[in-house]
């Protein structure tokens, strides 16, 4: 057993973290403020190879695996959760089913693109009527001889004002029901393509969430990802690896939002001593390190597993079910130690407790986390 | 006719905070992290941006330091430099900047023919300056310090750099082979990149000791060899507490800071 990292990982989060020091934290508090989406920094990851991170070379990826890329979007989301889940949206949940179900013409059209930076990615399962229950797919594909018909629409999507690839998935046979679900690869360029409402959210505001609207939308024949009537599949094992993504997101919020309370612990006086000298407000903390050390293990062992090709959704869930509800905990209780200025714009806090929530949330919710794990402890 | 270009560089205690051993009267640097020396980034950074625009330029970083050093170059290897080499023996330590020199100008002479040697201008921890030129002298190359601006010419031969003074800046035009030191104002170096730090890590760093060096350590090389000898270094003694002025307007605190200064005769 060995719990240290590799050079290669100790390396990219030194890197990491002086990067977003210096060229995400100074713009977090103003995107968050104009809800605003970032792209002055979508070419600067781009340039350091902060969007192609688990993908080898021969795609223009970095040539590194999923620890390096979990710590990545750790020490992103500790200065801003907004440009963690861009990282995470377009690594997990686009480039990663292309990388793992494509075709290699699919691979080789697609991924330099997407693995360089060059193109943003996006996934499209959710729709008004199919959340948790994503097997409620009411978005059609009807194969049309020599191409793919496909009208419907998906909400709530990460990067879906930016994007310029996406993979969606649509019902090309009801009967079949989850059986009939399919996966394809849909590009912003093509006929009937359209963004609908962009989201006013709570949270990770400069994150650009919006909806996709496909009207007689035609889509290659060759542009479907994995056979017809994979797409459920696909969908479920991208969402066991965006976990880890969405984990080290909540992970990244709950450390960043821990930093900057003891910084401020340590400066603010009452009663004549520091915070930080107040046993009751040191236990708080005490509890609040040990939570999110717990968490850092199960995703880093989760994100292990899956460099070591090993079954690694249960540990996906635990760590994502427990990094978010430890990033609420945390943030919550930091805005606390802030008293009164943790609830005021001018301490990066209440931004990060804003930010926690969608944590427990997207890419499935904590109760869907719990389906997956007492699925598996269960054997279903 | 590709460039070749040596960067030199330092693994430095990331501290303004130095602390001394009392007895050796040298750095101690058990607990400080280390970082590569601010100058010396921008005098890689220099090389990488001619790498950018020709790409077939070759960077060898050339460095001396214990064996954590190899870090350091990993990092100037993950930031876009082709090779690194650590100059790194017992009989080396203690080196004062002449001894330095010798050994970092015997790693060059080693590595061959090449057309620039970028330095930064001092190291954070020495602050003495002397190590680039020294190299210099000893390479017989002409050197231009405090570069602060750097073109080279689409021969590849001839470079304009701009010098910085106290006072102002000198123009310079310069030909291969030459050794400059670069100052912060330079450029702004670039981070590593992840897939610079995968490839970087595979890369095998030769570590050089004297004799590789063909450097005599009674002679040439170490604490014995080098002639400047520390006699005492102290730590100056701490500036009183500053007195922080309060009031309600801004104007209320100018008024109090100009009374308490008259009131001291500073003015």
């Amino acid at each position: 057993m060995d719990f240290s990292l590799a050079k290669e990982q100790e390396f990219v989060r030194k890197m990491v973290r002086e990067f977003a020091v210096k060229e995400v934290e100074p713009i977090a508090a103003d995107i968050d403020k104009e809800h605003r989406f970032p792209a002055e920094n979508v070419p600067k990851m781009a340039r350091y190879g902060l969007l192609g991170i688990p993908f080898p070379k021969e795609y223009e990826g970095a040539g590194g695996d999923n620890v390096s890329y979990t710590i990545t979007v750790e020490e992103l989301s500790r200065v801003c959760a907004t440009t963690g889940v861009i990282c995470s949206a377009h690594t997990s949940l686009c480039a990663w089913p292309i990388f793992n179900y494509g075709t290699e013409e699919q691979k080789a059209k697609y991924l330099p693109d997407l693995c360089s930076g060059r193109k943003l990615g996006g996934f499209g399962l959710t729709e008004p009527n199919a959340g948790s229950d994503a097997a409620g797919q009411q978005t059609r594909a009807v194969d049309m001889g020599d191409h793919w018909l496909i009208n419907g629409s998906k909400i709530f999507i990460t990067n879906g004002g930016v994007a310029e690839t996406f993979c969606i998935m649509a019902m090309t046979d009801k009967s079949k029901k989850t059986r009939g679900i399919s996966a394809f690869i849909v590009e912003k360029a093509f006929d009937g393509f359209s963004i609908g409402k962009i989201e006013d959210k709570m949270g990770i505001c400069g994150s650009s969430t919006a909806e996709l609207v496909f009207q007689n939308m035609k889509v290659p024949k060759e542009n479907i990802l994995g056979k017809p009537g994979d797409g459920f599949k696909v969908a479920m094992s991208t969402l066991d690896g965006g976990r880890i993504g969405i984990g080290a997101q909540a992970l990244g919020i709950a450390q960043g939002a821990l930093d900057v309370t003891i910084d401020y612990m340590k400066a603010r006086k009452q009663f004549g001593k520091r915070l930080a000298d107040m046993d009751a407000l040191r236990f708080m903390v005490a509890e609040l390190v040990t939570k999110i050390e717990a968490a850092r293990l199960l995703l880093y062992k989760a994100a292990y597993l899956k460099d070591r090709r090993q079954p690694y959704g249960q540990w996906a869930a635990m760590g994502k079910y427990y990094a978010s509800e430890v990033a609420m905990e945390t943030t919550t209780k930091c805005v606390q130690l802030h008293g009164g200025y943790g609830y005021t714009r001018d301490y990066p806090v209440e931004r990060m407790m804003r930010d926690a929530k969608i944590t427990e949330l997207y890419e499935g919710t904590t109760e869907v986390q719990k389906l997956v794990i007492a699925g598996a402890a269960f054997g279903r | 006719m590709a460039l070749k270009i040596i960067v030199c560089a330092k693994q430095v205690p990331d501290t303004n905070e130095i602390k001394i051993d009392p007895v050796k009267k040298t750095l101690i640097r058990e607990g400080v992290p280390s970082i590569l020396n601010h100058d010396d980034a921008n005098a890689l950074e220099e090389a990488l941006k001619i790498k950018d625009k020709y790409p077939d330029t070759h960077i060898t970083v050339v460095s001396m330091g214990p064996p954590q050093a190899k870090d350091m170059l990993i990092e100037c290897l993950a930031m876009g430099a082709d090779e690194a080499v650590l100059a790194s023996d017992r009989a080396l330590g203690g080196s004062d900047t002449w001894a330095t020199s010798n050994a970092l100008a015997a790693a060059i002479a080693k590595l061959g023919a090449f057309d620039l040697i970028f330095a930064g201008r001092q190291a954070i921890d020495g602050d003495t300056a002397q190590v680039g030129p020294q190299i210099a002298e000893k390479l017989n190359l002409p050197q231009v310090t405090y570069v602060t601006d750097f073109e080279i010419q689409a021969d590849l031969k001839s470079i304009t750099v701009k010098r910085a003074l106290e006072d102002g800046y000198e123009v310079i035009e310069i030909k291969t082979p030459c050794m400059l030191t670069a100052i912060k104002e330079l450029n702004t170096p670039r981070y590593m990149s992840v897939g610079g730090i995968f490839e970087a890590c595979k890369k095998d760093i030769p570590v050089w000791g004297a004799a590789e060096l063909g450097v005599d350590p009674d002679k040439e090389v170490g604490l014995d060899a080098s002639p400047t000898k520390v006699f005492r270094s102290f730590t100056p003694a701490p500036k009183g507490k500053g007195e922080m002025l309060e009031g309600e307007t801004e104007k209320d605190v100018a008024r109090k800071l100009l009374v308490g200064l008259k009131s001291k005769h500073v003015i």
